[in-house]
């Protein structure tokens, strides 16, 4: 292999899907690489390759074993598939990638939006103006897409806001809700059940049929959060409908 | 042909063989929770086999048909009759215009599928008409059917099995069918507790002993929170390995997750394109159409096979499905 792919490994997921996955830690180095990989493999149009879904350190290969039936039955569809995709990964030339696209989120930092922000701070004993601007700062990776259609995954969280998800999950979180949990930031794009800490909301749309592209963000897409107040937060909310 | 829904049942729903391409963006694919079933139905009434029909959950609707129809059901045995006689299942049927269907006890199995010649004519959505019901995505408006909905079907080159319409019963009963059906697996159908077959999972060897044997020892049950996402098995609960959670990744129909609380989850039709449990095993894609047709207190017990095994036993499986595609395509044309 040119790219260097050590520490890959590859294991079944059931009789129609497998799973590669790289060593190391899900850091967004290897989020990163995952998605090289997925990008690559999408290119080289695998028979019988119906989903690659990326995540933090694996990358899920679903397909149908049909079209890896063997005349002589010496080999199983996931033996020919496995030997096909490390085939086809010895011409991956280089794990480099290019910066997805930079968007800018707005975000509402209001009370009446983001109901933990308070109770958020307080646990990581930090003035509320801080915890707004230490999570507004980075320009975020979607690491992966997930949970619900477009919920994103957002890395890398800052430690100072690393924190387990509530002990009670919420048996409904409004759409566009922005939140935090572990080591991520996440938006969610519909009304859900969720137990992640709602820092704020966004009035942006991230999953709607009405559009061409009814996905606002994929993996990979860098964000960036710019607070608003909540004022414009109706304004774009009251300009979308 | 368009048909009424008079009565909605508990939960029925237009469904095709799912929604793919799309899961890297977190959609769900969907799809009948016993593909089989809707394949065979399908095919009985000469459409592609992944048209979209009817997933009939426990307890059935009513349905009155607005014109001349050729259906077919498969699955579960949802006692459907029309002017109280019993509709035969595995077979093509001949419903003459006015005539209502109408599913009473479940009396085998737990999901019915019904196959319309021409399939279910609802807009198809980022590429499949079936109905993921969290996101009102699909189906008819993204929900499950109501009564009042109306549903179109789409349009056959020729009337298949014309032929019916001119039986004496077809008058008289309001549906005509032939002699023959098509046998589907009937005798693994029926066990108690049912056998479901799984290839181990990435988890399975970070299981305790006691554990692992415990799964393929002992007899679970279906939870009563089982659903189109997930089925949760009532049992002994599993010691789970040292981690409560793991990286997460892509999960597939079938999966066997493990929880915290020690009692396992098997991944349905509805499923989140990834998750973050223990996986413990996946169940052999032959056996999904079994697991499906299990009810809320239905008893079964998991046996670990190869995954070379599963593969044989779904190679065998499609086969077997191709002979009768064959068979029925011989009876509509001949």
């Amino acid at each position: 292999m040119n790219a260097d792919l050590a520490g890959l490994s590859f294991s079944p997921l059931g009789d129609r899907a497998l799973l590669l996955e790289l060593g190391g830690d899900a850091g967004a180095a290897t989020v990163k690489q995952i998605r090289a990989i997925a990008a690559f493999l999408s290119e080289q149009s695998l028979a019988g390759v119906l989903d690659l879904v990326p995540s933090l350190n694996t990358l899920g290969i679903h397909y149908d074993p049909e079209a890896w039936r063997d005349a002589n039955g010496k080999q199983s569809p996931y033996e020919q598939l496995l030997q096909k995709i490390q085939d086809a990964l010895t011409g991956l030339a280089s794990l480099e990638l290019a910066d997805g696209d930079l968007y800018e989120v707005p975000v509402c930092y209001d009370d009446e939006y983001g109901e933990d922000l308070v109770s958020l701070a307080r646990t990581k004993s930090l003035p509320v103006e801080q915890v707004i601007e230490i999570h507004c700062a980075p320009v975020y990776t979607v690491y992966m897409l997930g949970f619900a259609p477009g919920f994103v995954y957002l890395g890398q969280l800052d430690d100072r806001l690393v924190t387990p998800r509530r002990d009670t999950p919420r048996a409904s979180v409004p759409a566009g809700s922005v939140a935090v949990a572990n080591e991520y930031t996440g938006i969610y794009p519909a009304q859900l059940p969720g137990g992640w800490h709602i820092v704020g909301r966004t009035p942006l749309q991230l999953f709607d049929l009405s559009q061409d592209r009814p996905l606002l963000f994929g993996a990979g897409d860098r964000i960036r959060f710019v607070p608003i107040s909540a004022g414009r937060f109706r304004e774009l909310e009251g300009a979308r409908q | 042909m368009s048909l009424e829904v008079l009565r909605a049942g508990v939960l029925t729903t237009v469904q095709d063989l799912g929604r793919y391409r799309m899961q890297h963006v977190g959609v769900p694919v969907s799809g009948a929770m016993d593909p089989y079933s809707l394949r065979v139905a399908n095919r009985l009434v000469g459409n592609e086999e992944g048209a979209a029909a009817l997933e009939i959950t426990l307890a059935g609707p009513q349905l009155e048909f607005h014109a001349d129809a050729l259906v077919a059901m498969c699955g579960g045995d949802l006692s459907p009759t029309i002017r109280g006689k019993t509709v035969p299942m595995r077979r093509p049927v001949r419903i003459s215009r006015g005539n209502r269907l109408d599913f009473g006890e479940c009396v085998q199995g737990c999901r019915a599928y019904l196959a319309i010649a021409g399939g279910i004519d609802v807009p198809q959505v980022l590429g499949s008409r079936s109905t993921y019901v969290r996101a009102a995505l699909g189906g008819l408006k993204g929900r499950a059917l109501k009564s009042g909905d109306r549903l179109v079907t789409g349009h056959t080159e020729r009337p298949r099995f014309a032929r019916l319409n001119d039986c004496t019963t077809f008058a008289r009963d309001g549906f005509a069918a032939p002699h023959w059906s098509i046998q589907v697996n009937p005798e693994r159908f029926l066990r108690r507790p049912q056998e479901i077959r799984f290839v181990a999972g990435s988890h399975w060897e970070s299981l305790s002993a006691v554990a692992r044997d415990m799964f393929t020892g002992e007899t679970f049950q279906l939870g009563s929170a089982s659903d189109r996402m997930g089925f949760r098995l009532e049992g002994s609960r599993l010691e789970g390995s040292e981690r409560g959670t793991v990286a997460s990744a892509a999960v597939a129909f079938g999966t066997i997750q493990l929880p915290p609380d020690g009692s396992p989850i098997v991944l349905m039709a509805d499923r989140q394109t990834i998750g973050g449990y223990p996986r413990i095993g996946e169940v052999a894609s032959v056996d999904l159409c079994l697991l499906a047709q299990l009810k809320p207190g239905d008893k079964l017990q998991f046996r670990r096979i190869s995954l070379p095994e599963a593969q044989r036993l779904l190679q065998t499986q499609e086969k077997a499905l191709a002979k009768i595609g064959e068979t029925i395509l011989m009876r509509i044309y001949q």
